[in-house]
């Protein structure tokens, strides 16, 4: 009873719970025939928002006013530069994805450079920068769909045992930051500007230091996301980021990050990723309109919302 | 004045106000009669911004009664006090800095109001300024915040003695020429002098003696929340005057046995305004004079300089604990565990992993070692009192290998068992080799120290050791008027 009462406790429990009910819902309806499929598409998708959203998570812990807006951006310019270097060459895979990380990283390092040197607030530094990273992905791009190289586009639509590899990709990634958040001191320190970056300083944390180093880390993570995404579905499209804007934040927010910062977690980053795919084709096996249901999707993860911010302040 | 006796403006008897178990004031009978200057002095924490806080009416007594021309007045507030005339220049500076003058003018007097209060706003605050301090030259039309600091307080100070259909009875200057030099200072007494002898009244608060001194008729001193002492000002000489705000009796002393540190290494350094800072090793040095005159920004920018925003340190060279707790010191979400370790994690961990181990039996130690009242570690910070809140602060400090403890006034609200646990513990560190730098508003802690270095207005007045460090001298040198 006490270990039941302590997971009730956990703020990811909720994400899970609710990914549960709508994945159980939609094998109802079709009576079980879908149960496997269902779940590996539902696998393969959340992966993408895995990736991007834990990158996000850890921009958010920093603290209020810490987002990173530039996340699809940065997976179209990731995937676009990447698929055309790679130019259908199975050799060309690494420097490929080495491209897409320095990528990742150079945005990273200019989001911050905005952010510190102009003191401009995140919001708009992050929002502002993914203009030109856009616009440099459309730049490079010049609207040529170039083909991932064969063993990549095999890689990312396959799977291992039954599991997507981009899902296992995405474990691999998110047992990293996991142990980078509950073990390490740098897990600490973003913890602890999040809730007091004044009293942070004050401890001796570097939080210049810590607080660039995120947002390169998400930044890459959004490359990496886009990178895998671009060969998943058979070559790079400028449109290819826009649903991860919203994806990557509300995975975090349903998976009981708090908003204001210094608290996160990565499992509920799983649950929420599951959901969102899931709520989407729970009403479309219900067979309703467009229209419907995106006010039901927006009404579930409001609600969802609501009682994992039911839980008592101060649990840690 | 019509051979009847002259009635108080504003009479307060018996006041009390507490604020959670702190007294601020207990007992208070002040009357303000028209015609005269009062001078209200005292140390900080003496309860002079809680009884001005009384008389303009924003702060409601607990126990005792507030008064206005001879009768009792039931329900006083701010609103009540402004409709009596009562006026108040704040030490914090209360004007809207994106309004103009002008408009801050129609914002302090309600009555402006209707068609054409712009012009009506400009006569009256421009005639008020011409009055108070003639040859101002200050544009109406500037937006607060374009005024420099002075200007914006001589624009306070007018709007104060402005009148806009409610003539101004009673003026309360809470520190007014802090910000002002020497001439404008002057012209300010010169007009209160004017106003009182044209039958106004004024309190007056300031912590340079000679002003009260030359424009005050009586002084009012205060202590701990009571009057200590009320005579006419002929009375009174700055010396005497500093004897009042002290505490006349002299408990038995904690004094520290006199070390001899001249020859200990020097291990911090700042030269800043003022004399310069130095700070040896073993050394407890104490930073004094009245609050908010520069001592915190002392210790943070010692604790900028030697620490570093972008990479981490390997040794750290200073710690700090914080005062304010809610401000600078505790992580809400964290247990106590975790709010100990986070600035000794490196000593902690392996490769950047945290051994947890290590963590939980550093942290079992030191709960121990200053009796940490908690059955559990794990338990959040705000599980704890604020008393024990503040000895995991000192904990997290003390338990890093940093040669150099800086202390911001870390005692505030914590009780005299805890304080005496602290002084006993920053003794013990000091005599293996620490450096403490404690800027404490507490006399008795600062006489604690081996040296001394007052502060006033942001840069470092006196300096001193040993015997010396008493606090008579220590209150001297922090009311010291023009001579630095």
């Amino acid at each position: 009873m006490s270990a039941l009462a302590r997971l009730t406790r956990k703020p990811w429990i909720w994400s899970w719970i609710a990914a549960f009910v709508v994945w159980f819902a939609t094998i109802m309806v079709t009576g079980g025939a879908s149960t496997l499929g269902l779940s590996q598409a539902a696998l393969t998708f959340a992966a993408f928002s895995i990736v991007v959203g834990i990158g996000q998570m850890f921009v958010i812990t920093l603290g209020p006013g810490n987002i990173d807006l530039s996340v699809p951006a940065t997976m179209t310019l990731a995937g676009t530069v990447a698929l055309k270097l790679m130019n259908v060459e199975n050799g060309m895979i690494l420097p490929g994805l080495l491209v897409a990380v320095l990528i990742g990283v150079a945005v990273g390092i200019a989001n911050y450079a905005l952010i510190k040197a102009l003191r401009i607030p995140p919001i708009i530094a992050t929002l502002s920068m993914s203009f030109i990273v856009q616009s440099a992905a459309i730049w490079t791009n010049r609207g040529l769909r170039i083909k991932p190289p064969s063993v990549l586009a095999d890689f990312t639509t396959s799977m291992t045992l039954g599991v997507p590899n981009v899902a296992l990709v995405a474990l691999l990634l998110s047992l990293l930051a996991w142990v980078l958040l509950e073990k390490t001191i740098y897990g600490r320190w973003i913890s602890a500007i999040g809730q007091s970056m004044a009293a942070a300083r004050m401890a001796g944390i570097p939080v210049d230091g810590v607080r660039f180093v995120t947002y390169v880390f998400c930044a890459v993570l959004a490359s990496l996301a886009g990178y895998l995404l671009a060969c998943f579905s058979g070559g790079a499209a400028l449109n290819m980021g826009a649903e991860y804007l919203l994806m990557s934040i509300a995975v975090v927010v349903i998976g009981g990050t708090a908003v204001a910062g210094g608290d996160s977690n990565v499992p509920g980053i799983w649950g929420a990723s599951l959901f969102m795919f899931l709520v989407v084709s729970m009403l479309n096996t219900y067979g309703l309109g467009a229209g419907i249901r995106l006010i039901m999707t927006g009404l579930i993860i409001i609600s969802v919302i609501m009682l994992a911010g039911g839980r008592q302040p101060g649990a840690r | 004045m019509t051979g009847q006796a002259l009635q108080a403006v504003i009479e307060v008897a018996g006041a009390r106000v507490s604020f959670g178990a702190v007294k601020a004031l207990d007992g208070v009978t002040l009357a303000i009669m028209p015609g005269e200057c009062v001078g209200l002095v005292g140390h900080n924490g003496a309860g002079k911004s809680t009884i001005v806080g009384v008389i303009n009416g924003g702060l409601t007594p607990h126990e005792g009664t507030v008064s206005g021309d001879g009768a009792v007045i039931a329900r006083y507030g701010i609103i009540a006090a402004r409709s009596r005339g009562v006026r108040c220049v704040f030490q914090e500076l209360s004007l809207c800095p994106n309004l103009t003058v002008v408009e801050n003018t129609r914002l302090m007097h309600r009555q402006l109001g209707g068609f054409g209060w712009r012009a009506r706003a400009r006569a009256i605050i421009g005639r008020s300024l011409d009055t108070v301090f003639p040859g101002h030259g200050i544009d109406c039309e500037l937006s607060v915040g374009e005024l420099s600091i002075a200007e914006r307080q001589m624009v306070e100070i007018a709007m104060a003695f402005s009148d806009a259909g409610i003539t101004p009875r009673l003026v309360i200057l809470d520190e007014p020429t802090s910000s002002l030099d020497a001439s404008l200072a002057e012209q300010m007494l010169a007009h209160v002098r004017r106003f009182v002898g044209a039958g106004g009244s004024v309190i007056f608060i300031s912590h340079i003696l000679g002003e009260i001194l030359s424009t005050a008729d009586r002084i009012v001193v205060m202590k701990d929340g009571r009057i200590v002492a009320e005579r006419p000002a002929a009375d009174f000489t700055e010396h005497s005057l500093v004897e009042a705000m002290g505490s006349v009796v002299k408990g038995e002393e904690r004094r520290r046995a006199a070390r001899d540190l001249a020859n200990a290494p020097v291990v911090l350094e700042h030269a800043g305004r003022g004399l310069p800072f130095r700070a040896r090793r073993g050394e407890i040095v104490g930073l004094a004079g009245l609050a908010g005159h520069g001592q915190t920004g002392m210790l943070m920018k010692l604790h900028a300089a030697s620490s570093g925003d972008w990479l981490p340190r390997k040794d750290p060279a200073v710690t700090f604990v914080a005062g304010d707790r809610r401000l600078n010191g505790v992580f809400e979400l964290w247990s106590i565990l975790r709010n100990f370790s986070i600035a000794s994690l490196g000593d902690l961990s392996r490769q950047g992993l945290v051994q947890a181990d290590a963590e939980a039996e550093r942290g079992a130690d030191w709960r121990k070692r200053i009796e940490i009242r908690t059955r559990d570690m794990g338990n959040g910070i705000l599980s704890l009192s604020g008393g024990n809140q503040q000895k995991v602060l000192f904990a997290r400090a003390l338990s890093t290998r940093a040669p150099v403890v800086l202390m911001d006034d870390p005692m505030r609200g914590v009780d005299v068992g805890t304080k005496q646990e602290v002084y006993d513990i920053v003794r013990q560190e000091a005599a293996n080799g620490r450096t403490f730098v404690w800027y404490s508003t507490e006399m008795e802690e600062v006489c604690l120290c081996d040296r001394v270095y007052v502060f006033r207005e942001g840069a470092i007045v006196a300096e001193l050791a040993g015997e010396a460090v008493t606090e008579e001298s220590i209150l001297a040198a922090s009311f010291e008027g023009t001579a630095a």
